[in-house]
């Protein structure tokens, strides 16, 4: 029993199934739910880039607008990945039993989990390109770079989509999101950098980021956006990447607990 | 007992355990499923039917025992059995997303089905689940009887040589459950193999050539209906309610087989009814029904009246 459940998963491409299963259902709901996914990062951006950006100085040599573009594209993809990975599939995992019914198919449960992950981040990775796009339109991102930061916008929906199928493995209800919210993205996009640098922050702090993705996201994603090539840039990539391989284990053997029992 | 001409063993099992916590829903059972039968497994709710499907898919691990389904070892080739098994689940996970045909053909994918090979299968499911022309309709707009057949019919997306069913017929009404009877005798004439559970004798009864009825995990008795019913019970049944009728019953206990008391109903089973019947007619007031004995009549003796919840 207990190797069944911490066993590596056996990964196969019958994950595209559930992938493709799940874009049949978005493209049915493709405009509303890109409107919302959208609307709120651009509304922070616009609302506080210009709102607050007015009454600033220029931060790291830019108007305050294009210092904030750069952590919320990696920011807006966190949130995408977290929502698609924790309700989204929470719906399907538990109130729909649509999990239930593909794993009557010959299916494994890491199949489902793997198409859940890739899917969380590929919607992720469409909000993140969007805004990404917008920023560059209207000249506050330099586009020399712009398709470096592909690769930053999958890694960073990566890690957060498996941490969020890990929560979702955990959950007993919608309300205990909430918690994995205030408790944790909160936190970790006032001190990743994301509105401001993070010198300024207590050392403990500025620690407390660099154990979390988002912060290396922000680390690459901003400099590129300026036109400029990173620092440390296998460091920055290494940490979404560890978060992502064991987070998507976490959640498979969390999961297999749940449903397998 | 129905063999096909065969005579392979489609599912066996042995020895087969699972405890949660200190419950063991299933406690030590053995049965084997022979190629074109339907095997019905029946019990009162919280008997282990549903807990011996899952294992036997796979879907759950057995704290001990042995499977095989489709002569592969089970869980440990449980993926590779499932792709020539159809499930219908207790209750319906249709996609609420979806039309009628993208449910079916969804879910071909996930057996690996050509885009062909599902869209040829498409129309027949549909003109099984009697909803032909609803295909492109939502399924919100369907009845329960609709969806349940399409349920059913999702399960034969593969052409499966096994079909599980975990109470096909719950919360139907007649209607409906009599059209998912017929389907079921047209999946038997097609020569599939059909392992259900259910609650509903008469549904037993109608459709399954064998048959366990388990309780609190194991199985307390095994055969065809017909065999059940004559080993276990008298073939009549004298069923009376009314003013005083606990006083005539008493009578009747040298009349009868056996008597059994529930609540306000004598229940007499006799081998020859017309003593009892005679016996009623100087009892005007007491109302009386005589039938022939059934699987219900079976089930209860052996699972008791008390009520399972």
């Amino acid at each position: 029993m207990n190797a069944r459940l911490f066993a590596l998963p056996a990964l196969s491409m019958r994950f595209v199934h559930i992938w493709r299963r799940n874009l049949l259902v978005w493209r049915k709901l493709a405009i509303p739910s890109m409107l919302g996914n959208l609307a709120d990062p651009m509304i922070f951006l616009f609302g506080l880039g210009y709102g607050l950006g007015a009454m600033m100085p220029a931060v790291q040599g830019v108007p305050y607008i294009a210092f904030l573009a750069g952590g919320m594209v990696v920011s807006s993809t966190m949130y995408a990945a977290t929502f698609e990975a924790m309700y989204s599939a929470f719906s399907r995992m538990h109130q729909q039993k649509t999990w239930e019914g593909i794993l009557n198919a010959p299916i494994l449960l890491e199949d489902v989990v793997l198409g859940e992950l890739v899917w969380a981040t590929t919607k992720a990775t469409l909000s993140g390109v969007c805004i990404l796009a917008v920023v560059t339109v209207l000249g506050f991102a330099s586009p020399k770079f712009v398709l470096a930061l592909l690769p930053v916008i999958v890694l960073t929906g990566l890690a957060f989509a498996a941490l969020g199928l890990a929560m979702n493995a955990l959950a007993p209800n919608y309300d205990f999101f909430m918690y994995y919210f205030t408790l944790v993205i909160t936190p970790t996009s006032l001190i990743s950098g994301v509105f401001f640098p993070i010198d300024q922050l207590p050392a403990v702090l500025q620690g407390a980021a660099a154990a979390m993705p988002l912060y290396h996201a922000v680390a690459l994603a901003r400099p590129l956006m300026f036109g400029e090539w990173p620092q440390d840039i296998l460091l920055h990539l290494a940490v979404p990447v560890v978060y992502a391989a064991v987070g998507f284990y976490v959640a498979l053997v969390l999961t297999r607990r749940r449903l397998l029992k | 007992m129905s063999l096909s001409a065969t005579g392979r063993t489609v599912l066996s099992v042995a020895g087969l355990r699972k405890r949660y916590g200190a419950d063991e829903v299933v406690a030590g059972i053995d049965f084997e499923v022979q190629a074109g039968e339907c095997f019905g497994l029946l019990g009162p709710n919280g008997a282990g039917k549903t807990t011996t499907l899952k294992l036997a898919l796979g879907l759950i691990d057995p704290d001990a025992g042995t499977i095989r389904l489709l002569d592969r070892p089970v869980p440990q080739e449980a993926r590779e059995a499932r792709q020539r098994v159809g499930v219908v689940p207790q209750f319906d996970n249709l996609d609420p997303d979806f039309t009628a045909s993208e449910n079916l053909r969804v879910y071909g994918r996930y057996f690996g089905m050509k885009k062909s090979e599902i869209e040829a299968r498409i129309p027949q499911l549909l003109e099984f689940a009697g909803i032909a022309n609803r295909g492109t309709g939502k399924i919100q707009a369907l009845s329960g009887g609709m969806k349940r057949r399409l349920t059913l019919a999702r399960a034969l997306v593969n052409d499966p040589e096994v079909v599980f069913m975990d109470e096909p017929t719950t919360g139907l009404d007649p209607q409906a459950r009599h059209l998912i009877w017929e389907r079921l005798k047209r999946l038997k004439q097609d020569g599939k193999t059909l392992l259900l559970t259910t609650h509903f004798m008469e549904e037993a009864e109608r459709l399954c050539s064998r048959l366990v009825i388990m309780d609190h995990g194991r199985i307390i008795a095994l055969g065809s209906p017909r065999e059940l019913i004559s080993k276990h019970i008298e073939p009549n049944v004298v069923e009376v309610h009314g003013p005083g009728f606990e006083g005539w019953a008493e009578a009747a206990r040298k009349l009868a087989g056996r008597v059994e008391i529930a609540g306000e109903t004598a229940f007499c089973y006799a081998t020859d009814e017309e003593p009892l019947v005679a016996s009623l007619k100087s009892h005007p007031q007491l109302i009386y029904l005589h039938r022939p004995a059934n699987l219900e009549d079976v089930f209860l003796k052996l699972t008791g009246r008390d009520l399972r919840d």
